[in-house]
Parts: C-alpha cells; sequence; structure tokens
C-alpha cells in the first residue's frame, strides 16, 4: 500500500490564482521524492497541502490508509523541515527537539531518550542546551532534522533545508539527509529548485512546471528519457542541446541550418520537431557524420565545454579533460541511444 | 578611510551644553529642590522654613490616608495595566488572523493610534458626565443612581475605565506589529508540532511576543502612575476629598491645595524612588532574560 496517495488534487488560491493544478500520484514506502522545478513551480504549495498548512482545493489525500484532507498539520503524523529552520528561539536545543513529543504524550523518560538518541545521530550532543541563536546555520539545519526524526513520523517533508547554506555544507548535508532518511526508511517528500540536489538524492523525481507535474521517473530515466523539452532543459547542467529542423521519412532530421542528423527512429516526413542531444553525450570524431563549429573552449578542470555552432544553431559539446582540442571545424558522432526528438510545437517527447 | 576629528576639546562638551541645561534645569534642579524641601517644614505663607529631619517621611508611614492612597494606586495600576494590556492582546490576536500581513487594514488601524489621548480621554470622560453621559443614562437606565465625583467607587469605577481606554489602542498597535513580526515558519512549525492552538498561544507566540509584552508593561505601569494625572484630574477636580486618587494626584493636592510643601516634596521623593527601582527592574532584571538573539 502507498504511503502517500493523492487523486486529483488541486490548489487555487483565494486570491483565483491556481498553483497546483488537478494531479495524481503516489509514493511508496521509504521512498525519497524530490520534487523539483523552477521558482514560482508550485512546489511549496504541494508541499503545505501535504503537511495540512495548506487547505486543499479539490482531490482527496491520502497517508498510508487515512483520508487527511480535514486533519489537521499535528496529527497527520508528518515532521517538516522548513527552508530557514523555524526553530523555536526561545526555546534550547533540547526543548526544540522535544517540543513534538511533549504535545503528543509520550513519557517523559523516552523523550530524554530520544532526544539523545537523535542528537547523537546529528552531532548536536555538545549544543542541547545553546539557544538557535547561539549555533551556526549548519547546526540549526541540523536541530531543525532532530526535530523531525526524534517523530519518527510517517511522512518527512523537506522545503528547500538546505539553500541557506554555504556550497561545501549543502554538499555534506545533502549527502547526510539521504543517509538518514535510508537508515530510517522515512518516506520523504523533499522540495529543491537545485537539479543536483535532484539528481544526487531522489529514488523518484517529480519535475514541476508552472503548476504541473510534467514528468515523474527514476533520475536515470528523467536524465535520459526527457518527457518534454521543458524537463530536457530544465535538468542537466549544461543543458540539453535542442535542435529545430524537421523528420525526412527516412531515419533522419534535416536541420534548419543544412545538414540532415541520423536519427535511430522513424520520422514523419515534413513533421517540426525539435531533436535533444546532451552535450556529453558527443564525442569528437573525424569520421562523424555531423559537422560542428568550435567557437569558444571552456576549461572547467574535470572536463572542457565546447560551444559552437551546428548548422547555425547553439550547441555546446562537453568532452573529458584529455581531449585536446582547439576552435575552428570539427566532426561530431553521438553515443548510440541517445537521440531525442520532442515536438516541436507541444515539447512532448515522441 | 580619514576619520572625522575635532581638534577642539571643547568643541563635544558645547554640543552637550544645551541638553545638558534642560536637564538641569528641569529635571535636576527640581529633584534636589524637592529632596531638599522634604527635610523641611514650611511655613505656609512662605515665611520662612524650619529642619524636621525625616519627620515628613515618617508622617507619611504614619498617615492613614496616605496609606489609603497607595493601596488605591497599588489596585489602580494593576487594574489599569492588566486591563489595558489584556485587552489589547485579544483584540490584537483577533486583528492579526483577519489581516495576515494585508497592509490597507494595518494602516486603517494605525489610525486609532493617531486620536490624541486628551481628545480620547475627553470622550472618555464625557461618556461618564454626570449630566450628559451615556454611560450614566445607561445606569440609570438599569436602575443604578450612578454618581459621578460624589460616590468613591462610582468614581474609582470611571478613572479606570477612562485609563483603560485611553491606553489600549497604543498597546494594540504595538502589540500587534509585535505578532506580526514572528516568522510565520515558525507558527507554521508549531502547528506541525502542537495540536493545541491554546497552548500554542501561550508556549510559542506568547514567548516569542514578550519583548513587546515586557516593554509595554512597564510603559503601561509608568502611565498608570504618572500619566493619569489628566485623566483624574478631570474626573475628581470639583471635590477630591471624598474621592479616590493617586500617589501623583495626592503630590499635587497637598502641595498646592493643602500647601504642604515639605510633605508633598517627601512624597514626589517617595515617588522618585519608585522609578528608579521600575527602570532597574526593567534594565537589570528582565530585559536580560527576555531577549533571544
Ligand atoms: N497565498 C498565496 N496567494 C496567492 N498566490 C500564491 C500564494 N502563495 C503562493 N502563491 C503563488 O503560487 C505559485 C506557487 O508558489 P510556491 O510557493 O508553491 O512556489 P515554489 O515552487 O515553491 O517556488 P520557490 O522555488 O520560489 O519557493 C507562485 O506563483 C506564487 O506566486
Ligand atoms: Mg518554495
Amino acid at each position: 500500500m502507498a504511503q502517500l496517495s493523492v487523486t486529483d488534487l488541486s490548489k487555487t488560491y483565494p486570491n483565483g490564482f491556481t498553483a497546483v493544478h488537478p494531479c495524481s500520484f503516489e509514493i511508496e514506502p521509504g521512498e525519497f521524492v524530490v520534487l523539483v522545478g523552477p521558482s514560482g513551480c508550485g512546489k511549496s504549495t504541494l508541499l503545505r497541502m501535504i503537511a495540512g498548512l495548506e487547505e486543499i482545493t479539490t482531490g482527496e489525500m491520502r497517508i498510508g490508509d487515512r483520508v487527511v484532507n480535514d486533519v489537521d498539520p499535528a496529527h497527520r503524523d508528518i515532521a517538516m523541515v522548513f527552508q530557514n529552520y523555524a526553530l523555536y528561539p526561545h526555546m534550547t536545543v533540547r526543548k526544540n527537539i522535544a517540543y513534538g513529543l511533549r504535545n503528543r504524550k509520550v513519557p517523559a523518560g523516552e523523550i530524554a531518550q530520544r532526544v539523545t538518541q537523535a542528537a547523537e545521530m546529528l552531532n548536536l550532543t555538545d549544543y542541547l542546551d545553546r539557544r538557535p541563536s547561539q549555533l551556526s546555520g549548519g547546526q540549526r539545519q541540523r536541530v531543525a532534522m532532530g526535530r523531525a526524526i526524534v517523530r519518527d513520523p510517517a511522512l518527512f517533508l523537506f522545503d528547500e533545508p538546505l539553500s541557506n547554506l554555504d556550497a561545501k555544507l549543502r554538499n555534506q548535508m545533502r549527502i547526510e539527509i539521504r543517509a538518514l532518511q535510508r537508515r530510517l526508511g522515512v518516506t520523504s517528500v523533499y522540495v529543491t529548485h537545485d537539479q543536483v540536489e535532484a539528481m544526487t538524492m531522489a529514488d523518484r523525481i517529480f519535475v514541476l512546471n508552472d503548476g504541473r507535474i510534467e514528468q515523474i521517473g527514476t533520475p536515470s530515466e528523467i536524465y535520459h528519457r526527457p518527457a518534454s523539452t521543458f524537463v530536457a532543459s530544465f535538468m542537466g547542467a549544461p543543458p540539453m542541446n535542442l535542435l529545430s529542423g524537421r523528420g525526412t521519412g527516412n531515419g533522419a532530421v534535416a536541420l534548419d541550418g543544412g545538414q540532415a542528423v541520423p536519427v535511430p527512429l522513424d520520422t514523419e516526413s515534413n513533421r517540426p520537431v525539435l531533436l535533444g542531444l546532451r552535450p556529453e553525450d558527443m564525442a569528437l570524431d573525424g569520421a562523424g557524420p555531423i559537422a560542428f563549429d568550435i567557437e569558444i573552449v571552456e576549461e572547467l578542470g574535470a572536463h572542457r565545454l565546447l560551444h559552437g555552432r551546428l548548422s547555425e544553431q547553439p550547441f555546446t559539446v562537453s568532452v573529458s579533460k584529455d581531449t585536446e582540442v582547439g576552435t575552428g571545424p570539427a566532426r561530431l558522432s553521438a553515443r548510440p541511444g541517445a537521440v531525442n526528438l520532442f515536438c516541436a510545437e507541444k515539447g512532448h517527447r515522441l | 578611510m580619514k576619520r572625522a576629528r575635532f581638534d577642539h576639546r571643547l568643541l563635544p562638551v558645547m554640543l552637550l551644553v544645551p541638553q545638558l541645561t534642560i536637564i538641569a534645569i528641569f529635571f535636576y534642579w527640581p529633584a534636589w529642590n524637592a529632596v531638599h524641601s522634604s527635610f523641611y517644614l514650611q511655613d505656609p505663607f512662605g515665611f520662612g522654613s524650619q529642619f524636621v529631619g525625616m519627620d515628613n517621611y515618617t508622617r507619611l508611614w504614619t498617615s492613614s490616608e496616605y496609606m489609603r492612597v497607595a493601596r488605591f494606586t497599588l489596585v489602580f495600576t494593576l487594574l489599569v495595566t492588566g486591563l489595558s494590556l489584556g485587552l489589547a492582546l485579544l483584540l490584537a490576536v483577533k486583528a492579526d488572523k483577519v489581516i495576515r500581513g494585508a497592509r490597507t487594514y494595518r494602516t486603517l488601524l494605525m489610525w486609532v493610534y493617531a486620536v490624541a489621548p486628551p481628545v480620547a480621554g475627553l470622550i472618555g470622560v464625557a461618556l461618564f458626565d454626570q449630566n450628559i453621559g451615556a454611560i450614566t443614562d445607561l445606569f440609570a437606565a438599569l436602575g443604578y443612581d450612578y454618581r459621578l465625583g460624589v460616590s468613591y467607587s462610582d468614581t474609582a469605577l470611571a478613572m479606570v475605565v477612562v485609563s483603560v481606554w485611553i491606553q489600549t489602542p497604543v498597546n494594540f498597535i504595538f502589540f500587534l506589529s509585535g505578532l506580526q513580526s514572528i516568522p510565520k515558519p515558525v507558527l507554521e512549525a508549531a502547528r506541525i508540532d502542537n495540536p493545541s492552538g491554546f497552548r500554542r498561544f501561550w508556549e510559542v507566540t506568547f514567548p516569542l511576543l514578550a519583548p513587546t509584552a515586557f516593554f509595554l508593561l512597564i510603559i503601561n505601569i509608568t502611565y498608570s502612575l504618572f500619566d493619569t494625572f489628566g485623566i483624574i484630574d478631570t474626573l475628581v477636580k470639583n471635590n477630591p476629598a471624598s474621592n479616590p486618587m493617586t500617589l501623583v494626584y495626592k503630590v499635587f493636592i497637598d502641595g498646592f491645595r493643602g500647601n504642604d510643601i515639605g510633605g508633598s516634596a517627601a512624597q514626589s521623593v517617595v515617588l522618585m524612588v519608585l522609578v528608579l527601582i521600575l527602570t532597574v527592574f526593567q534594565f537589570r532584571l528582565l530585559e536580560r532574560r527576555i531577549h533571544y538573539t
């Protein structure tokens, strides 16, 4: 049975703005789901509806086998980690972590034990008697995590919990959160606009755009078989190259600027399409079928990015640091299976 | 960067002189005068004075009249402070629920603050007026003969109500802005942690409001003790004898009506000490424990 299941859920704010269009999905027990999308796409709204902080306009939501539409947040058996931690400034770390348990009539002895345990797990033992204002950003983040894990809830909800940390700490906490979640086995929904977080942490990614779920899939599915041009260009850095052209009807796409690129798919003759090629799926190959004009070489250490033009359309190729390369004309080949075709009008995958 | 420097040693001193002069003339000099006078017995007709040591003070402690006024002042202060804070907090919590960041409402509510206290006081007093007061009429309709300025308890009621009436909007505005400055996510975290709205208020919202509440507590005590002078004067003007009054008003009555300058001075010294204690209490004891960041 699914841990969270949602049917035709939508959210329209009192001002008439529909932030989440009707959507349905299920999340399995123990799964780590990441909601990702650009700013304003409705990620927080969806998460806050799960938490009960935002009313559900239409549809039904179940946590376990219980319909929770009208259940208040404290009775949904969820714990949430907020972007700026939302710690209680007047309570010590210990009290912050214990507060949710105290209100649930857990015996004092057990509270103490669970707080100690959570503090050990998060390396907070030395800070238990401090106030949040006496902690660093990373430590506050841990306290917020502690407040969630002592509760041992049915669902963890995270709303961009790492976005206030510096890059290094963010990487470290990302790994810690994921490891902790694996260990505890608690089903989690994690909101972020950072695609690296999404790719590295998720069992499944939900890509949101403009209040709609564009695609649900494993990181690898999202990356290799994006369902739309939106997903293709949102996930991946640098993003997937999208070249406009027309189908030829005989296993090739005629690009707008001239050359024809062979594709291992049937293409309806003359249909306008977008040809999607990931920069890292391309290789420099003297005998390759595609002509490419390199204009700029960008040195990134582990690899190089070659920016240039392919049939007069901007194109980027990523090559390993060992590949010697200069500007000027070159030839490319695409890795087999690397070709994505999208409808030029509607953007969906063909 | 080059810092601005005053080579002239005298300049900073000269900049301070006007302010210091004002403080000296309007605060230190009268204060010293009061302390000085409190040790003397003045001839009522102004023909000299006689040193009497602590006599004026001992006279206070043994005067049942003074103790009665002191007791009334205590009750009055507790009532006015408690009621105006409580009422304002209640209203602010309700208003906060409705307006949630809506600017227009907030501006509208601000207008209450713009009504000058004397005007509010006059309106309040008019409500209790013996001849035209709506509240007097209301009591009459209920079969009670309300006598402002004649019955001790009737006057006390008017004093408390008018004082609370004037101070509540000020407290309301402070409480409301205090409530609005509490970060929303903290309250949301509390909604997840605690199912009881009532306990959430006392365990999370109110502690976060405590700096505001404490500041207001001091302001309100000071208000009840000192700033209610005008209200009391308006209400008991004709007949102070049989009516309740506060310590501050008694200083005025004894000094200017009773011509007991020495006793009146001793009373103001007592009040000065009271203010001093309040100030120390504010800065030392509580302020440190209530701020979180
Ligand atoms: N209370 C509200 N009333 C009306 N519209 C709202 C309200 N809250 C959010 N919105 C709108 O709903 C949309 C989705 O907001 P939401 O906060 O879910 O975005 P998000 O995906 O979390 O973005 P971000 O990454 O910036 O946090 C936005 O366009 C926002 O303007
Ligand atoms: Mg958000």
